[in-house]
């Protein structure tokens, strides 16, 4: 087999697999047992002082 | 002293050697490129041995703030002036060539025709004004969101203005027509390793400064630029990979031959409309949006999801613009099936924009910046709706090489990142030099009128001129052959591109206004102006309300 059709094959079986592992991982990871509150900590941290740094 | 000396000597270096490249350029391009170093380069050269500071007296003129406060916003400044200027010039420059394509009399050769004015309309637009906005807003953002000073302080004056040296060498080398022709990455080597540098220095300064922060949390909003700043920096080094013919001219060939050159171009163009105008500005989005409308945002769960489902999917979008060529038939299928899944996430972002104004939205009523936001939002979600539309391949076969295409592309440039930029300026400049509000609110009520109408006017003649276009181009006759010739087509299309540079008129129209609003306040105006809106005595409504059960 060519180096490109190795390659393809790799993408296609074992490549795409990976990918969507690693996707549904990161997708997932907000939603872990207490992520709520650092969720929260996050949304609301760009309140927290002055905006202008006086 | 020695620091000074040893400045003098980098410039008399660098002028030496663009003086000798002038000399030994094998076109008048190169030379003309090398002329601007050579100029820069003494000019610093003598404000360096004569320690006159010509930056101080133009600080003067933009009355930038000189007390220290605790972040750098020098730069954010400058990048807000810079995006001002440079918004005003590609607008302009956008008018100008739709003017030309309804009187193409207005073609003057060689410099000012179509073909050269049109990519400097393209990325003075997307480049200089929207990557202007970029970096100033990044900067901004990143220091308060990480509670740290901007790090590399002298590497971000040069990532400023090393940025604006690249703009004037793609501007000036696309009316002299040096180009790669490789749509949005005109620029020749020369300035493609030029903006690799600058790049690279960008980046080192926002990674630095998130590195630093004094917050456990890096926000999503700097998620979104560091994705922009690392593809965009993957994707201009790809994509320009090049084989200059002469080290002192300016042509160069591309690395790649054939449909390989084509999916590299489009694997870049796409992403630059993926990572540049989206990712970008969405981080734009998530600090400013949730600021003005004093709200966190609606779901940073859902932020998170919008992120990595942009990043996974984007990326493959490209093939797309490659429907029906010699591009293999699975890779433009590839294309297509993931832009249709792109809608998705784009709807989650802009859902998430929006309904951070749940419980708030008579903002939308009182205040215009918001109401901006609305807008740009809005077209958002419309232009993320049409592309995956336009990119099946069914409607691709109608609408491909049409005015549909402009027209699909405006409604996501001009309503989605040019509102946007409008309302982070608007942000901006109160803050930055510590004025009370805008000089004028009323004005820029008539900056979102102006831009949405303009909008309106743009996008609706392109729909109607890509569907006449397209129809026009595959209608056939009883015996076979096509029933009109491509002149027929442009001569339908009169009134359209009549319509076109009217909506793009207006949209210019309500940029010069902001800019007046943007320079008043600059100067420390404030309008005296009725409020937005009145709110009379009703004496009819002001009675108690009468409780359900009473009768």
């Amino acid at each position: 087999m060519s180096v490109y059709e190795t390659m393809r094959h790799f993408a296609d079986s074992w490549g795409l697999l990976a990918m969507f592992i690693i996707f549904v991982v990161l997708c997932a990871w907000p939603f872990r047992p207490g992520a709520r509150k650092r969720n929260h900590d996050a949304a609301t941290l760009i309140f927290k002082d002055d905006n202008d740094g006086e | 002293m020695e620091a000074v000396l040893g400045r003098v000597g980098l410039w008399f270096l660098i002028f030496f050697l663009a003086i000798a490249a002038i000399a030994g350029a094998k076109d008048s391009a190169f030379a003309a490129h090398a002329t601007i170093i050579a100029m820069l380069a003494f000019i610093l050269l003598v404000v360096t041995a004569g320690r006159f500071d010509p930056l101080a007296k133009v600080q003067g003129i933009f009355r930038i703030p000189t007390d220290t406060t605790r972040y750098d916003d020098d730069p954010v400044r400058w990048g807000v002036i810079a995006t001002m200027f440079w918004g005003m010039v590609g607008m302009l420059a956008g008018v100008f060539i739709a003017i030309q394509l309804a009187f193409p009399v207005l073609n003057v050769e060689p410099y000012l025709n179509f073909g050269r004015v049109r990519p400097l309309h393209t990325s003075a637009v997307i480049f200089a004004f929207g990557g202007n906005a970029l970096i100033a807003t990044s900067f901004y953002v990143v220091q308060r969101t990480c509670r740290a000073r901007l790090a590399l302080p002298n590497v971000a004056r040069f990532v400023f203005w090393g940025y604006q040296l690249f703009i004037v060498l793609a501007a000036s080398g696309y009316l002299m027509g040096t180009t790669q022709s490789r749509e949005y990455a005109e620029p020749e080597w020369y300035v493609d390793l030029w903006l690799t540098i600058v790049w690279v220095a960008y980046g080192a300064v926002f990674i630095a400064t998130i590195l630093k922060r004094k917050e456990p949390h890096i926000y999503v909003a700097n998620w979104f630029y560091l994705a922009f700043i690392i593809t965009v920096a993957m994707l201009h080094i790809v994509n320009n990979l090049a084989i200059p013919v002469s080290f002192l001219g300016s042509k160069s060939y591309s690395a790649f031959a054939g449909v390989q050159d084509a999916l590299t171009q489009w694997w870049y163009g796409h992403n630059a409309v993926g990572f540049f105008l989206t990712a970008g500005f969405l981080a734009m989005m998530y600090y400013f949006v949730p600021k003005q409308a004093e709200r966190p945002v609606y779901s940073y769960r859902l932020s998170i999801i919008h992120f990595w489902s942009l990043i996974f999917l984007y990326i493959w979008a490209g093939p797309h613009h490659l429907h029906y060529t010699a591009l293999p038939d699975w890779a433009q299928t590839l294309g297509m099936v993931f832009s249709i899944m792109l809608w998705m996430p784009s709807w989650g972002g802009m859902i998430n924009g929006l309904m951070t104004l749940n419980g708030a939205w008579d903002k939308v009523r009182t205040d215009p910046i918001i109401r901006m936001m609305v807008m740009a939002l809005a077209f958002y979600g419309m232009s993320t709706f049409e592309g995956p539309v336009l990119s099946i391949k069914a409607v691709n076969s109608l609408s491909h090489y049409t005015d549909w295409t402009i027209g699909h592309v405006h409604s996501g440039a001009l309503g989605w990142n040019g509102l946007i930029t409008f309302a982070c300026v608007y942000y901006l400049v109160p803050r930055l030099w510590r004025r009370e509000r805008m000089y004028s609110l009323r004005m820029i009520n008539w900056h979102f009128w102006l831009a949405t109408i303009g909008i309106v006017f743009y996008a609706a003649s392109m729909w109607v001129a890509g569907i006449t276009q397209g129809l026009m181009w595959r209608e056939y006759g009883a015996d076979g052959y096509l029933v009109n010739s491509f002149v027929d087509t442009v001569a339908a299309l009169h009134p359209m591109y009549l319509m076109r540079a009217f909506g793009g008129g207006l949209y210019l129209l309500g940029g010069a206004i902001m800019t007046y609003n943007v320079w008043m306040t600059i100067a420390g105006r404030l309008r005296e102006e009725a409020p937005m809106t009145q709110t009379p005595h009703d004496p009819e409504a002001d009675r108690p309300a009468v409780p359900a059960l009473a009768q």
